[in-house]
């Protein structure tokens, strides 16, 4: 270990290196590229997880959504292809029947209306929903406030919009709140402005009215379009849904086993496959990160070799002035941990710059789902480590090739 | 100080073997100053590399400083080479990215000398030889007699007792191979053993003792006017 320490081992080094700038430049670039990959792509890997997570941020992930569509199957006298909605029924058995499991349910009726503030108007969708839409997904209100209970109750003749629908049919600096927007011709007051999420988003740009309004205004009874579903904690969401699947089947006088009748998404399931998939990315990251770093680490060995061959006269005469076998193996082995060391630490560098640069460049674009792409400092510190100690192996063999040769023919060399 | 009895050694060439020493006796004692002739595959410089301990002899005995030299391992024999062997080469060797100073003092860095401490040997030595102005030089900057000298210095640094010298005015004109014999001569007026190889008639005759080979064996083995000279 002395050695380690020893001016004129770094000496030795420093002359060697100096000798062969292009050499050493080149072999310290093969291991800088692997570790830099390794740091860029871990960090891209991470930044994509915590983007997609940024996605679903505003979705209760474990949400399951249902409405209906027409049967594949005849049943209980019906014939195949009947159509039929979700009642109001159908949420109290479910509430009542599944208090354990749900957490949250909310229904919701849709309809798509022209919707006129003084000369301006669009076409928009218009949603009747309940308060608890906004734990389901919530809305960030850029004015005002979202649906509340005294809404519903008192069948208020109010409506949240869109920022789209804001700039479209306000002026610009207009305050929207408390001015009165036509929705199929009846008006309604304007209680808040939401901002449209960037991220899943099953609704586009649609008015929030309140639930009961929608039911009253547009005669739908009993009817339910589709509602929204959230589980508590610890549920089986899976099994939640098949359950609540044949529940609604015996309701409406479905075949058990109809794949038709209902249609359903469960979030839950589909934020699974896009996790695997950033799992795969990242089980491939670390393969490409690794394969790249030990490709690194073997040119090092190689470029060694080389260097030992070309230095075959130089370590024959040292060795005939009286190196000992141990000191040029030495020399060699600490020279390519000191060459791995510089490139990994180099690498290192590069690599976070990438990503503060990446970072910096994406990090206001809110369409690329790249966030904070960082990377673990252990994660880093392993991979330096393993660099080093690959790097001493990998020297062990140039250095035993160069004690191998007797002296005697190493200073024949020419 | 060297005592070889029935030396033999061989070289396999494919199937065959070339036999090249065929059973030397030689004994060297302290202080001499002994030239090797013989022509080109004579085995001299095989000979040279036994004594040096960069090659193995097949048989017979070998004693450098009374200790028997046999199936050395490359540490023991690195070990030697460095305490009690100084060598000159025909093409010099030196270590082209070192400067004089720096060639000189490698030996000393393996003897595991501070490194201030063998930079002022160093120095010491290439004064010794005319080079203290030129010690920052690297070696393509040096004329052949100086790299010359340089090795020289190198092979004095660690004060072996033998210097051993391959043909070290082959590469050089004959003005230079004075001045590289008359420092060989000072070295071993202070009483080391210098033992040199060479084709030369004008450098053997500046030895004190000349041994002649021949295919292998010594036909001759003279002490020189010179030898004679200074024995009286």
């Amino acid at each position: 270990m002395k050695f380690l320490f020893d001016s004129d081992s770094w000496q030795e080094i420093y002359g060697s290196i100096r000798k062969n700038k292009l050499r050493t430049g080149i072999t310290i670039i093969g291991v800088l590229w692997g570790i830099f990959l390794l740091v860029v792509l871990l960090g891209a890997a991470r930044g994509m997880e915590n983007g997609f997570n940024k996605l679903f941020g505003d979705f209760a992930t474990n949400s399951v959504f249902v409405w209906t569509q027409s049967t594949d199957t005849p049943f209980k006298g019906f014939q195949k292809g009947r159509q039929f909605s979700l009642t109001m029924n159908d949420i109290e058995v479910l509430k009542s029947e599944y208090s354990k499991e749900i957490k949250l349910l909310a229904p919701r009726n849709q309809t798509s209306n022209l919707i006129i503030k003084d000369f301006q108007s669009g076409t928009f969708q218009v949603s009747g929903d309940y308060p608890v839409l906004d734990q389901i997904q919530k809305k960030k209100l850029i004015y005002g406030r979202f649906l509340n209970e005294n809404d519903i109750l008192s069948i208020a003749k109010v409506a949240v919009i869109s920022e789209d629908m804001y700039k479209q049919l306000f002026e610009i600096d207009e305050n929207p709140i408390g001015q009165y927007i036509k929705i199929n011709s009846i008006g309604y007051k304007v209680v808040g402005v939401y901002e449209p999420s960037n991220t899943v988003n099953f609704d586009g740009d649609c008015a929030y009215i309140p639930f009961s309004t929608f039911k009253k205004v547009y005669n739908t009874a009993n009817k339910v379009d589709w509602m929204m579903i959230t589980a508590n904690e610890g549920t089986n969401i899976e099994q939640m849904e098949k359950d609540i699947l044949l529940t609604l089947k015996g309701l409406h006088k479905v075949h058990p086993d109809d794949e038709r009748a209902f249609g359903s998404v469960n979030l839950g399931k589909e934020i699974g496959k896009v996790t695997g998939f950033l799992t795969g990315m990242q089980f491939l990251t670390w393969f490409v990160g690794i394969a790249t770093l030990i490709a690194g680490v073997f040119a090092i060995g190689n470029i060694l070799l080389i260097t030992v061959k070309e230095r075959t006269k130089e370590i024959g005469i040292r060795r005939a002035i009286g190196a000992t076998p141990k000191s040029i193996r030495q020399q060699i082995i600490l020279e390519s941990v000191f060459l791995t060391t510089v490139a990994g630490m180099l690498g290192i560098i590069f690599g976070s710059l990438i990503l503060f640069f990446i970072d910096a460049a994406v990090s206001n674009n809110d369409d690329i789902p790249l966030i904070n792409p960082t990377v673990n400092i252990p994660i880093i510190l392993i991979a330096f480590v393993t660099l080093i100690v690959l790097g001493t192996l990998i020297g062990l063999i140039p250095a035993h090739i160069a004690t191998v040769v007797k002296p005697i023919e190493a200073l024949r060399e020419e | 100080m060297i005592k070889i009895e029935k030396l033999h050694k061989s070289y396999p060439i494919g199937k065959d073997s070339l036999h090249v020493l065929k059973g030397i006796d030689l004994h060297i004692k302290e202080g001499e100053f002994v030239s090797i002739m013989g022509s080109s595959g004579s085995g001299k410089s095989t000979l040279l590399n036994i004594v040096g301990l960069l090659d193995e002899h097949d048989e017979g005995k070998y004693y450098l400083n009374g200790q028997l030299i046999d199936k050395l391992n490359e540490k023991k024999a690195a070990l030697l080479r460095n305490k009690f062997l100084g060598f000159i080469f025909q093409s010099f060797n030196l270590i082209s990215y070192k400067t004089a100073l720096e060639n000189v003092a490698l030996p000393l860095y393996y003897k595991g000398m501070a490194r201030k401490e063998r930079l002022e040997i160093a120095l010491e030595y290439l004064d010794k030889v005319g080079l203290k102005d030129w010690a920052n030089h690297l070696p393509n900057e040096l004329s052949g007699g100086q790299k010359q000298r340089v090795a020289i210095a190198r092979a004095l640094a660690t004060k072996p007792k033998v210097v051993l010298a391959d043909e070290p005015t082959g590469a050089l004109d004959s003005t230079t191979t004075d001045s590289v014999m008359d420092l060989l001569k000072d070295i071993n007026d202070e009483g080391m053993t210098v033992f040199v190889i060479t084709h030369e008639e004008e450098v053997a005759e500046q030895t004190k003792r000349v041994v002649r080979l021949k295919d292998g064996l010594i036909i001759s083995d003279e002490i020189t006017a010179i030898g004679k000279a200074k024995a009286i």
